[in-house]
């Protein structure tokens, strides 16, 4: 085995018990973290610490568990905050139930105060569901315009009508790294040329946190949803950033408990910030583990983690194109440096579910399927793919036993 | 390794590379699309049933090797008989696969000795009974033929 970045692999592992497991009786080749990464011990220990010692709910007792309780859960927020470079992290952060929920969010309360008919929202190919269905589901109601910005024949984004799909856009929300093809996006120029027709820019960051440096303020982004869970952290809560006088201007998203300044028999006055759409018990131990994942890989650093990502591809796409070429297609780009750690394949005459398959008796974990993307799997003309999708803990190892595995499947279908 | 060769047996992969009776049928034979969102699956069933009888069957479709072979194997299976005899296939295929007739897994109770022999060819399916995610794969081109049958007033 070659060293093949900066990253300390074999240390990083022993920071996941989770691959000592051997579900097929051999070493886990854990090759789906784009689905969900792996929590790191810290994370899991951090979320049982505060069950064990802190737990309360938040923003309501007066006792010094609840003020602790409430103060990490603040903190996690900060903490959030700060790692995508917020100007002002404690009042830009909402927490969510997951991505999706995010997206949601954005479409029920930005949207139903901002869009109606004649307006347009620019979304892409590439997006997942998430960033296309919560938009359609409001556009029955009201009625606005849903434009697509398409793909080239190098599974980048086309942008040679941007500036005409942008013409009296309200909103842009893109995908900023697919999680099908690894396309990574141009958001500062997509933030600029948005801005630049007057509309604003939402970026789905799901892909993207989790592999390089997401600064909103260097890429002026008004809103950015991504997923815990994919940066190391728990399930069970999302992320959803937007500039504080967006977050202002915005009506409540679901009601109860905790998103109130004042409620009568006859009526409520929403709270403030963040809180406003945050209606019942948030996710806290999810929150505390959340501050512990993004703790963990800002030790590591994402620029070592990019570099580790990047050299893990690069060796894949190596060894694809030299052993397993015309047999085995990558979707996506694959010269380009603008990739992410993302590799979904696929091979003539063997369905996804059944490489799969095969791969899982390797210990080789991928997902099959359309990845939530079936706009994007029409457009490929492909009904489904195995991906691979590279993190901290993968090795140069785990991509030798992906390969064999890939020559097993090709053998047992051809 | 012995497991994953129960479920792709040859047979299977016989099925899967050479499908039987594949297309579609014109009017008056019913057309039934079934989908699996779960892999992207989809079968086309073309059912012509006169008198009682299923006298021509044809499967479209793609998708994995477990659903194809499944419907290869299953047109094959039906072909000329009674719409009695068919939804009585469906039943036994189903408990092979330890399933009850809404696909709920059957109960932890011993099963009900099912006469793999009646079954012939489709019996080469019953690996995939390990495989839970894939059960949906064999049980798809299964589903839709009830749907046909249904829909075709059989």
């Amino acid at each position: 085995m070659e060293a093949v970045s900066d990253l300390n692999v074999a240390a990083v592992r022993e920071d996941f018990p989770i691959l000592q497991q051997t579900p097929r009786g051999v070493r886990m080749v854990y090759l789906d973290s784009g689905a969900s990464a792996l929590p790191p011990h810290g994370v899991v220990e951090a979320m049982s610490t505060y069950q064990e010692t802190t737990h309360a709910n938040v923003h309501r007792g007066v006792y010094a568990t609840a003020e602790r309780a409430t103060f990490l859960y603040e903190k996690a927020r900060l903490d959030v905050g700060t790692f995508v470079s917020a100007s002002h992290p404690a009042d830009e952060i909402v927490f969510t139930k997951n991505c999706t929920e995010a997206f949601n969010l954005l479409a029920q309360s930005w949207g139903e105060a901002n869009l109606g008919e004649g307006d347009v929202v620019v979304l892409s190919e590439m997006e997942h569901h998430a960033n296309i269905v919560p938009w359609q589901q409001l556009q029955a109601r009201k009625g606005f315009t849903i434009k697509f910005l398409g793909i080239t024949e190098d599974r980048t984004l086309d942008l040679s009508n941007l500036d005409e799909l942008l013409d009296g856009a309200k909103l842009l929300s893109i995908t900023a790294t697919s999680n099908v093809l690894g396309t990574i996006n141009p958001i500062k120029e997509l933030s600029a040329r948005a801005h630049a027709a007057g509309a604003l820019i939402a970026v789905d960051g799901a892909q993207a946190v989790p592999h390089e440096t997401v600064d909103v303020t260097d890429l002026n982004l008004d809103f950015l949803a991504f997923s815990p869970h994919k940066v190391y952290g728990p399930t069970g809560i999302g992320v959803l950033y937007a500039k504080r006088e967006h977050l202002a201007d915005m009506p409540p998203f679901l009601g109860g408990g905790g998103m109130i300044k004042d409620v009568r028999l006859d009526g409520f006055l929403p709270a403030d910030g963040p809180q406003r759409f945050e209606a019942g018990t948030p996710p806290i131990a999810e929150a505390v583990g959340l501050s512990a994942a993004l703790a963990y890989v800002s030790s590591l650093g994402l620029d070592a983690i990019s570099a580790h990502h990047r050299r893990l591809t690069s060796y894949a796409l190596a060894a694809i194109e030299e052993q397993l070429a015309g047999k085995v297609t990558v979707q996506g780009p694959v010269d380009s440096p603008q990739r992410a750690g993302v590799l979904s394949l696929t091979v003539d005459g063997v369905h996804a579910h059944d490489i799969a398959q095969v791969l899982d008796t390797y210990g080789v974990c991928v997902r099959p399927g359309h990845h939530c993307a079936k706009p994007l799997m029409r457009r490929l003309g492909v009904n489904a793919t195995a991906r691979a999708s590279f993190g901290i803990y993968n090795d140069v190892d785990d991509i030798d036993t992906m390969i064999e595995a890939l020559h097993a499947t090709i053998k047992m279908f051809a | 390794m012995a497991d994953l060769e129960e479920l792709y047996r040859e047979i299977i992969l016989d099925h899967y590379r050479n499908p039987r009776n594949r297309g579609e049928l014109e009017p008056p034979a019913t057309r039934t699309e079934g989908f699996n969102p779960l892999c992207g699956d989809e079968i086309v069933l073309s059912l012509l049933v006169e008198a009682d009888r299923i006298v021509d069957v044809k499967i479209a479709g793609s998708g994995c090797s477990i659903s194809q072979s499944s419907g290869s194997l299953m047109s094959a299976a039906i072909k000329g008989k009674t719409v009695e005899e068919a939804r009585a296939l469906i039943g036994t295929f189903k408990q092979m696969l330890s399933l009850g007739d809404n696909d709920e897994v059957a109960s932890d109770a011993e099963p009900a000795p099912i006469n793999l022999r009646s079954l012939g060819e489709l019996a080469a399916l019953q690996g995939v009974a390990k495989f839970p995610v894939r059960i949906k794969c064999a049980t798809l081109s299964w589903n839709t033929l009830a749907q046909g049958l249904d829909e075709s007033g059989n």
